[in-house]
């Protein structure tokens, strides 16, 4: 068995509105930032997974998002999978 | 024998005495169902009430989906018995697949506390089988994320088969064709964002809701296959 670490990362799909990203896109001119664009604003969840191999501890993540963890309607999600050292 | 209306409470929910009080005005018997109960106690019908079921942690409804109560309410519905859910219920039945798309943040960013005015698209269904299609009722909403939201697909499926329920005449949270509510394919399983619980009395501000809760109440009276079958007329 290994350890892993998950990182994820949820964003709205493309062509979902996000109210959030638009805001702090609308928001960061005034402090004289002009040059920015497309900002969205998402959520990261980091976990601990243990499980025999990368694949399988992938799949598992890969689940969890699918099942709980975004709302795939409007959410994407991307995992970024790590081993434990030691 | 006064029909009997569940009314569903998870950690979190705060609507549930509005929805007992206007069940009971309305002549029905109020059971309040827990998130633990794995029974629905054979009620007639049930509604989900609003509030902030487990926090709204992750995201509205994510968490109160695998209440064990939810298993019994997915057969409940599979069966064809009526179930309402009012605002962060609307959340929850989305977020189970009861009903098809998803709740996000107001366009805008506001938390909305006003009143109103819906018109009511279709009366096939437990939420409005006693109101006239064009009606228009006046009744508060209360919500953050209550901008409804869906795919190419599923709009079309409910414009088609007429399954959109009730719409904003002014659409306050940026909601995909002004929809304030919908129901399944069976058209038992209603969600609405707006409150009909908090205006059946005029001291209330508007009695308007009163026909809603006087439809969950008839839908509780003739049953699953009799409610979607009479609402089709």
């Amino acid at each position: 068995m290994a350890r892993y670490e998950a990182r994820i990362e949820i964003t709205h799909l493309p062509g979902i509105l996000d109210p959030q990203g638009v805001t702090v896109e609308r928001a960061l001119p005034s402090l004289g930032y002009t040059n920015v664009t497309r900002v969205r604003v998402g959520k990261s969840i980091r976990l601990e997974v243990t499980a025999p191999d990368e694949a399988t501890a992938r799949s598992q993540v890969v689940e969890m998002c699918e099942r709980l963890l975004a709302n795939t309607v409007i959410e994407a999600f991307e995992i970024h999978l790590a081993e434990f050292a030691g | 024998m006064a029909p009997r209306v569940g009314v569903v409470v998870f950690p979190g929910t705060n609507c549930e005495l509005d929805a007992i009080y206007a069940l009971e005005y309305f002549g029905a018997e109020a059971v309040t169902l827990f998130h633990a109960d794995e029974s629905i106690q054979g009620v007639d019908a049930v509604i989900l009430p609003g509030g902030f079921a487990h926090g709204d942690y992750l995201r509205t409804g994510a968490i109160a989906q695998f209440s064990p109560v939810m298993e019994s309410l997915g057969r409940f519905a599979q069966d064809g018995g009526p179930v309402v859910g009012i605002c962060n219920g609307f959340q929850i039945l989305c977020e189970s697949g009861l009903l098809p798309g998803a709740l996000q943040k107001n366009a805008g960013l506001k938390f909305l506390c006003k009143s109103v005015t819906l018109r009511v698209e279709t009366t096939a269904t437990p939420l409005t089988n006693q109101a006239r299609v064009g009606e228009l009722l006046e009744i508060p909403i209360n919500h953050f994320e209550g901008n409804y939201t869906c795919s190419a697909e599923t709009l079309a499926a409910l414009r088609d088969e007429d399954r959109v329920v009730v719409r904003y005449l002014e659409n306050p949270n940026g909601s995909i064709d002004s929809i304030a509510g919908i129901c399944n394919e069976a058209r038992n399983v209603v969600g609405l964002m707006p409150h009909p619980e908090r205006a059946i009395e005029s001291v209330l501000g508007s009695s308007d809701g009163a026909v809603m809760l006087q439809s969950i109440v008839a839908s509780a009276v003739s049953g699953p296959t009799a409610a979607s079958a009479a609402g089709r007329s």
